[in-house]
């Protein structure tokens, strides 16, 4: 039968659920949530990742979990008391557990003595817990480092019986001189066997273990009916038979013992070695896997009480009418039951292929256009008369298209709480490497924003955290010395505000050196000497390119990037960062982000016949320049001078050769945007048309790169207009030097 | 017409695992992700004939799940057969004192899964 390699993928898949629901349920417990409300779904978690890294021999990642369950079983049956240090140790082991889960993902071997301390650590708990326990449910002892993935069938009794030798149905046995028990096998074993009315009530049925038994060897039943009652004093529930079985068969006692597995504590049972003289029985031992049909040389009387008892042990329903009546009407009245649990439990998900999705939206995005369309072609339309009814349809259409659109979105919406949750564990190891004591606080993580937004978040906010813990931050002795407590919090959260997602990230630490950051602008030539900044400009410079002020690179956040990377994420994403500090008090970084990628704000420009969308998010400015505020610069370029700075322009006309573009500068607007590491460039346009939303189709995939342009949108009027890439723009004239001057 | 067995887990991967080995071996398959939706799932198809359950599930967990489908009189014969990933003494009472049938370990072989059902399976 093939194997099961062919569900890893959903394995993994299902592994990063779990232990992001972990996660998030150790987060609540440690920040002093009810445990018993987070702890079931935290011990199902890892028992599930437990279960699945099973399937697939993933044996270390199961032996971890296992050590990690059952100190959570603990905790969960009240033994072990969830105290900060529990916690502290179960966070880790959830990091380690999530490590093991992302080796076996990537096929990495697993380094010796991977997670071996926090592995210890859980053990000691697992003592503690059992020591201080109540002592109701004890735990499975299990010798952890042998505790391997067991098969289904083949599992020696839990009561502690001698382990059973390995049992194949299929294979030939030869017959052992003297096996494990010291008992020949050679010739059978005479199993008496008393059924409970447990065993019924269990659904479980002498025929099926006869028909197992028969499968070893040769099989005679003798059925004792004399119990059995007068048949208006018989429960049809009731156990009133008793049988003997004899099974010629060299199997070891074991493989006997086994077919009664699920019911030795619901019957009298009894398995001996036949006695050396089998009587009636049959000379010859039958093969062992070749079922036999029960010799005729059995005793007929026996035969006959088989086939008379076995219908009245059974609790078969059809020999019950009244139940079998009631049936009927059970049903309906389950699944209305069932329903309204489902209700309670907070409704159904379905699990869809991304692809599908984005094909909606794309096709909604189609319908929007469209219905733009439609409302600029009735533009021209009287709105009443024979028109009244179009133009009130149209206008429906558009309330409908916009709901769509929204729910569209909402489809691919995620809750910041993915990107969220990796935040934690980075704060518990920057504290360990630091020195520092600092704690993470979130809030708003059901917050949503579209999925590719949420996947590019985790960057720059994982550089923020860096840079929090590694500048903000201040040494346990420098915090008490300043009067504030020894542990740092650094609060991270989301909230949805006109359209956008705002992310903000505020530490408690010593907030910027002003003096220092401009010492360091100054060296590496971002400032001038004397240049006069406002307490906000000289902030803003810890985004600018290459700038670090930590003295020496640390390993942390300096590594050979600064705070512009998280700038340059934020604005691909279409996004604005400004930072907040207060000197002594901490900072507040914000990340202002578009609610998804799939529309965006547009200016709509124009240049000669041309129309452009230039993002809102990039646009800094827009003026009519004046007498004397453009300069020809020593290259042949023209500047703006912007309130004492620099500003390269550009004309969009020479950059796409658009002919018939206004000529005189007086005539034209410029639109500054910000570029790229945060210098400015002015782009020359003939006029601003207007703002709007626009649909972002990819221009690369339908059509090639064109460099200058990022993606395209079609407008209501039916045309194309491209969406300028303003980095490019930039770049396609003179490099961007805007600097302060004075 | 091929017999038809219910399975209940909370885990998509035991759930696609199970449906393979046992679709591969014949059987009809309905599944279910937790004792609610099994009890739904039950009650939609009464033709079921085995049923595998996980223990540990959110909404509702095995062991009540068991109860309630023994108390169904359409099911109070039916096997229950209760996956689990410990060979635990009191696991295996637990699931006994609630009505199962028997028990599998997982991670389970296929093959002897199908072992374990041909046992109860009339």
């Amino acid at each position: 039968m093939a194997d099961f390699s062919d569900f890893k993928a959903t394995f993994f898949q299902e592994c990063k659920e779990l232990l992001e629901n972990m996660e998030a349920g150790l987060m609540a417990m440690d920040g002093g949530e009810d445990v018993s409300s987070h702890i079931d779904a935290i011990f199902r978690a890892v028992h599930s990742v437990k279960g699945g890294a099973g399937a697939f021999g993933f044996n270390k990642l199961v032996e971890f979990a296992h050590v990690f369950e059952t100190v959570l079983d603990q905790v969960r049956q009240g033994a072990l008391d969830p105290g900060a240090d529990v916690l502290q140790i179960l966070l880790q082991a959830g990091d380690v557990l999530n490590d093991l889960v992302t080796m076996a993902e990537s096929n990495a071997a697993v380094p010796d003595g991977y997670g071996q301390e926090v592995r210890a650590k859980l053990h000691e708990l697992e003592l503690r817990g059992q020591g201080g326990g109540d002592g109701d449910a004890p735990m499975e002892e299990f010798d952890d480092l042998d505790f391997m993935p067991v098969a289904a069938t083949d599992l020696p009794d839990a009561g502690g019986e001698e382990p059973a030798p390995e049992a194949f149905d299929g294979i030939e046995f030869q017959p052992v001189p003297a096996d494990a028990t010291g008992l020949p096998s050679a010739t059978g074993y005479r199993v008496s066997f008393a059924p409970r009315p447990e065993l019924f009530r269990r659904s479980n049925e002498p025929l099926l273990l006869f028909r197992e038994l028969r499968r070893l060897g040769t099989l005679t039943v003798a059925c004792d009916v004399s119990a059995l009652p007068d048949l208006n004093v018989l429960l049809a529930d009731g156990a009133y038979l008793r049988w003997t079985l004899d099974l010629v068969s060299d199997c070891p006692i074991d493989q006997v013992r086994e077919v009664f597995e699920f019911v030795e504590d619901d019957c009298d049972l009894k398995v001996e070695p036949l006695a050396a003289d089998p009587g009636p029985m049959p000379a010859p031992p039958a093969p062992p896997v070749e079922a036999r049909p029960i010799p005729a040389t059995a005793p007929a009387p026996a035969a006959r009480a088989v086939a008379a008892a076995a219908p009245v042990a059974e609790p078969v329903p059809a020999a019950a009418p009244s139940p079998a009546a009631e049936s009927a009407k059970v049903p309906p009245k389950d699944s209305g039951e069932a329903q309204r649990k489902d209700e309670a439990a907070g409704g159904i998900t379905i699990r869809v292929d991304l692809d599908r999705v984005d094909r909606v939206v794309d096709m909604v995005g189609e319908l929007v256009i469209m219905q733009a369309m439609l409302r600029q072609a009735m533009g021209d339309l009287p709105r009443d008369g024979k028109y009244g009814a179009l133009s009130r349809g149209l206008e429906q259409l558009f309330q409908i298209s916009r709901e769509l659109q929204e729910s569209v979105m909402a489809i691919r919406a995620q809750p910041v709480r993915s990107v969220f949750q990796r935040m934690p564990r980075l704060v518990r190891e920057l504290s360990n490497q630091t020195g520092k004591k600092a704690r993470l606080v979130m809030q708003g993580e059901a917050t949503e924003v579209d999925k590719t937004v949420t996947e590019r978040l985790a960057d720059p906010l994982t550089h923020m955290i860096r840079n929090a813990l590694d500048h903000g931050i201040e040494t346990p002795e420098e915090r008490i010395a300043a009067g504030k407590p020894e542990e740092g919090v650094v609060h991270i959260s989301a909230e949805h505000k006109g359209g956008r997602i705002i992310i903000q990230l505020t530490d408690d630490g010593r907030g910027i050196n002003r003096e220092r950051v401009r010492q360091k602008a100054i060296e590496k030539g971002l400032i001038a000497a004397d240049a006069v900044l406002t307490d906000e400009e000289t902030d803003a410079l810890i985004f600018a390119p290459g700038f670090s002020t930590a003295s020496t690179i640390s390993n942390i956040s300096g590594r050979g990037v600064g705070m512009d990377v998280v700038k340059r994420n934020v604005q691909d994403l279409g996004g604005r960062v400004t930072i907040r500090s207060t000197p002594g008090k901490g900072s507040t970084i914000s990340l202002t982000l578009p609610l998804t990628l799939a529309v965006m704000d547009g200016m709509i420009v124009s240049s000669g016949a041309e129309t452009f969308i230039v993002p809102i998010s990039n646009i800094v400015e827009c003026l009519r320049p004046k007498n004397g505020n453009v300069q020809q610069a020593g290259d042949g370029g023209d500047v703006l001078l912007l309130r004492g700075e620099v500003v390269p322009i550009q004309r969009l006309s020479q950059v796409f050769e658009i002919a018939n573009a206004r000529d005189t500068l007086a005539d034209c607007v410029i639109v500054v945007v910000e570029v790229e590491g945060g210098s400015k460039l002015g782009i020359v346009v003939d006029e601003l048309l207007g703002q709007q939303q626009v649909v972002v189709k990819s221009i690369e995939e339908n059509y090639g790169t064109i460099p200058g342009i990022g993606a395209a949108t079609i407008m209501g009027n039916g045309q194309v207009a491209l969406i300028l890439d303003v980095d490019a723009v930039g770049s396609a004239g003179r490099p961007a030097n805007g600097r302060h001057i004075h | 017409m091929s017999k038809r067995i219910l399975t209940v887990d909370d885990s998509k991967t035991i759930r696609d695992m199970l449906n393979f080995t046992l679709s591969g071996a014949g059987f009809s398959v309905a599944q279910a992700e937790d004792g609610v939706d099994g009890l739904r799932v039950l009650a939609a198809t009464p033709d079921v004939e085995v049923i595998i359950t996980d223990i540990n599930m959110p909404n509702m967990d095995g062991f009540t799940f068991i109860e309630h489908v023994r108390k169904d009189p359409l099911h109070k014969s039916t096997p229950i057969l209760v996956l689990t990933t410990e060979s635990g003494a009191d696991k295996k009472a637990r699931a006994r004192q609630s009505g199962a049938t028997g028990w599998i370990v997982k991670p389970f072989d296929p093959n002897k899964l199908l072992d374990v059902i041909r046992k109860v399976l009339p």
